[in-house]
């Protein structure tokens, strides 16, 4: 066991647990302190209390409980053979740290991960530990993310979602062939089958809940910010199609909350059959709006793929415009006239701005100057809609339209 | 013109008390002048009497606005809010006309209220001020951009009930003792102390977690713009991360690939498992491993998990189905979705004992086709089907069962090798090479699939006839 002082390890430690991508506190139950008298609550949707010079927010303690790890998976800075500077907490250490932050308003609580130690299962147990004593010990009502460590017991999994929020499994790799040569001792079959345990877990859970007897206390709710995960994006050979399609499985197998999509990032000492290049954010950002696209706009994988080329989306236009320059014979739309899911396919209206016109639209036309006040910018819109006071005429055929909105190719080097 | 005197900028009850007073009297917009205190005792004009209030209505949504956008910083809220209630009296939809441009006003004054509250529950940092009887206490100083205390001091109350803290701010004062939430004046920055004993290890976290090889210093300003970086103990680190973030990163990529570390070999104490020869399956438990690790077609790609066959060697009847389902797929057991409940109803009806009999499928993967939130179930292919019928085959093989029943085209395939028509071998008993009995049925999925009442019911029946002759043959 390492001695060094709780300073050096959580230098270690967090830094080790930096290429996870997600931090998200939202999604959960209500609660909060007043009944128990502890520390915490949680409301629902997520606080940033931070934000690290990346742009990434931090929301939650972010460590791992060890960096030692038996696995030696080459994406990882923390793989057995790696010259890393090593540490490991024990539970009370990171219980002390999560509630000292979490008083001070630093944090939205505790995510929790680490290197595989011992055993799967032995790993999973300390997780599991640090949770508990924070909900049972300290009566603990913030938020709660565990990694779950694939591979462990089906009833430590159970045990996990009785004190977490949240559980996720990283798929890391979005092919079984990435996998089997970047990270030799993690298989995807006992990925899944991890996942499937906390999917049924949460069916049983739900379905304890809703054939208890009137009057009894309502059993506990499992993990209800639901699962996650995380794939590594640019450090193999998967497409950004590959990717999507794993994602739409993961999504509809195991009912996941998010896929989380991580720019590969250079590592220290990295295994020399990795690329040492920047972080493929502009990649990382458009698989995040095409992942938008099929949880909230009704696209189908399959249609995302149109606008792309070779199995990649492109870099230069987001996805649904790159839709809508293939489809153009769906446009331009009536404003005024056209259903909720075609205007969802409109580039440049979110769903905000959608349930707005549509909400406006009932108390009379709109015209451009409406649309100006209901969405940020009507000028992107142009090509693609009918108003009252506007139509695209040639506009939406025309030939230099993709060039209208892709940025000019120096601006693209400056995708950092 | 009337004059109204507020003396508590801010405060939505004092406010609401004049405007109902204005209201019941039918005082309109443009008769009535709104002052703060602050900007001198009304000289002019008839201060409003307290009208008994009347019966008004205004539309909730409107209130609830309003009790947040009086917290705006702006000397025309008072009477902007006036107008607006005044015209809701007779515009019941007013707050859905986000066209009008004293709507979108309202909305956009509540959009900055409610960031401004959100920007405060994220950056209060609290700092320990001591413990008393086991109870802990702490104070921050903040300087939110609009009146909002009172909008955010019971997040904070719900938050941290189990302990003492007093939120300080320019115009007023949040305290929490336990018991009551209590308001006070504004303070000043230097009654709260300056440092706290953990804000080393919150910076030592806060420097470690950030990601030099990727620095996107604008999506952090947006989110956290500088205006609170003065009192963020941590963003007095943002300027020497963001200096050596660029060496940081180059010394990454100039860094040798250095040897493993020899401690490698300690820590990987296992070896990858030993994969199971299809040869060497010889038992059933062995077939269900195996199973599980079968690469022989791509459906294991995307199912959870091979779902072999489960039920004692010694069964006399053997049920064969098509291939997992979602269920089936999670939990890695056969029967166990929507159709393997039709199948338990069917079994007790014909008198038929489940854990008897040998249940299986002729596709040991789940074969979908992902559709939002759920998975459509898909005919496994011909080649499928006889690819899989290996594992069927070593089946057989283990639990030699007297009769085979095969539920669906997919497991007749499976069984006999041939695509043959269940309508036509329906009814009737035929026999396998080796003299295995066999009766070709539905799947009990069709039976759901079925929109027809009438009809579901009579093809249940003759589903349960099916069954019921295979328990006279086997007995």
């Amino acid at each position: 066991m390492s001695t060094k002082p709780i300073l050096e390890k959580l230098a270690v430690l967090a830094d080790a647990a930096k290429y996870d991508a997600s931090c998200a506190s939202s999604g959960t139950v209500t609660r909060d302190s007043t009944g128990t008298k502890g520390i915490g609550s949680t409301e629902g949707m997520g606080i940033c209390h931070s934000y690290a010079p990346d742009g990434r927010c931090i929301s939650l303690l972010k460590i791992l409980l060890t960096n030692f790890c038996i696995y030696d998976c080459r994406f990882c800075i923390n793989r057995a053979s790696s010259n890393v500077e090593r540490a490991r907490f024990n539970p009370q250490e990171v219980v002390r740290l999560t509630l000292d932050f979490y008083k001070r308003n630093y944090i939205e609580g505790l995510f929790l991960s680490s290197g595989i130690i011992r055993s799967e299962d032995y790993t999973m147990e300390q997780l599991v530990e640090v949770a508990r004593i924070l909900r049972e010990e300290h009566r603990f009502q913030g938020y709660i993310h565990l990694k779950t460590i694939a591979g462990a017991d089906p009833g430590l999994i159970a045990l996990a979602g009785l004190y977490a929020d949240r559980l996720s499994t990283n798929v890391e790799l979005p092919t079984e062939a990435g996998l089997q040569s970047f990270a030799p001792e993690k298989k995807s079959a006992t990925i899944r089958k991890t996942m499937a345990s906390v999917r049924v877990s949460e069916s049983d859970a739900i379905d304890a809940a809703k054939s208890r007897l009137i009057g009894k206390a309502k059993p506990p709710r499992f993990a209800p910010a639901g699962q996650s995960t995380q794939m590594i994006v640019g450090a193999d050979a998967a497409r950004d199609d590959d990717i999507l399609q794993t994602a739409t499985n993961l999504y509809s197998g195991y009912q996941l909350r998010r896929v989380y999509y991580s720019a590969y990032s250079p590592i220290p000492d990295a295994s020399s059959d990795l690329p040492p290049v920047r972080p493929p954010l502009m990649r990382e950002h458009r698989l995040y709006q095409a992942d938008w696209l099929l949880r909230f706009y009704g696209f189908e994988r399959a249609e995302i793929m149109e606008g792309a080329s070779g199995g990649m989306l492109d870099l230069a236009i987001d996805p649904k415009l790159a839709w809508a320059l293939q489809r153009r014979e769906a446009f331009p739309v009536d404003i005024n006239r056209a259903p909720r899911e075609m205007l969802l396919r409109v580039p440049g209206l979110g769903t905000k701005a959608v349930d707005r016109i549509v909400a406006a639209r009932r108390l009379g036309k709109l015209r451009l100057g409406d649309l100006a006040k209901l969405t940020a910018s009507v000028k992107k819109l142009l090509p693609f809609i009918i108003t009252p006071d506007w139509r695209p005429g040639k506009l939406t055929d025309s030939a230099d339209l993709r060039a209208r909105f892709a940025p000019p190719a120096e601006q693209l080097a400056l995708a950092l | 013109m009337r004059e109204v005197v507020l003396t508590e900028p801010g405060d939505f009850a004092e406010w609401r008390r004049a405007a109902r007073g204005l209201l019941a009297g039918g005082v309109a917009p443009d008769e009535v002048s709104w002052r703060g205190s602050a900007e001198g005792a009304s000289l002019f004009g008839d201060a409003v009497a307290a009208a008994p209030a009347g019966r008004l209505s205004l539309p909730r949504a409107l209130v609830e606005i309003a009790e947040r956008v009086i917290c705006y910083r702006d000397p025309e809220v008072p009477a902007r809010l006036y107008r607006l209630v005044w015209r809701a009296l007779h515009d019941r939809q007013l707050l859905a006309r986000t066209t009008d441009a004293e709507v979108a006003w309202l909305r956009g004054a509540d959009k900055a209220i409610r960031r401004d509250v959100h920007k405060m529950h994220a950056f209060v940092r609290f700092r320990r001020l001591g413990e008393e009887a086991g109870r802990e206490s702490f104070a921050a100083w903040f300087e939110p951009s609009h009146r909002i205390l009172r909008l955010t001091a019971p997040f904070f109350q719900r938050r941290f009930y189990g302990m003492d803290w007093a939120i300080l701010t320019p115009d007023a004062r949040a305290i929490w003792h336990g018991e009551k939430l209590s308001y006070g004046p504004g303070g000043t920055r230097d009654e709260v102390p300056d440092s706290d004993v953990v804000e080393d290890q919150w910076r030592t976290y806060y420097g470690a977690i950030f990601n030099p090889a990727r620095v996107k210093i604008d999506a952090m300003r947006a989110e956290m713009p500088k205006k609170y970086w003065k009192n963020l103990p941590e963003a007095q680190d943002i300027a020497p991360l963001l200096a050596g973030a660029e060496a940081r990163v180059e010394r990454m990529r100039e860094a040798a690939v250095s040897l493993a570390n020899p401690l490698t070999d300690k820590w990987r104490t296992r070896v990858p498992e030993e994969l199971l020869l299809d040869d060497d399956v010889k038992t059933l438990d062995d077939v269900a491993r195996a199973v599980d690790r079968c690469t022989r077609c791509p459906l294991y790609c995307n199912a959870t998990q091979g779902v072999a066959g489960e039920g004692p060697q010694t069964a006399r009847i053997m049920l064969v189905g098509e291939q997992p389902g979602d269920q089936e797929d999670l939990q890695g057991r056969p029967f166990v979705g929507p159709a393997g409940l039709v199948l338990n109803e069917a079994l007790e009806e014909a008198g038929i004992d489940r854990t008897r009999l040998f249940l299986t499928n002729a596709v040991k993967h789940f074969k979908f086709e992902p559709r939002g939130k759920r998975r459509l179930h898909q005919n496994p292919t011909t080649g499928e089907i006889d690819i899989c019928r290996w594992w069927l085959d070593k089946e057989r093989a283990l639990v030699q069962p007297d009769l085979i029943v095969t539920l669906g085209a997919s497991a007749l395939r499976g069984v006999t090798g041939k695509s043959a028509s269940i309508k036509a071998m329906r009814g009737a008993v035929h026999e396998l090479a080796g003299g295995t009995k066999l009766i070709a049925t539905i799947h009990p999925s069709f039976l759901l699939r079925l929109p027809d009442r009438a009809r579901a019911a009579e093809e249940r029946e003759m589903f349960v006839a099916d069954l019921a002759l295979a328990r006279k043959l086997a007995a």
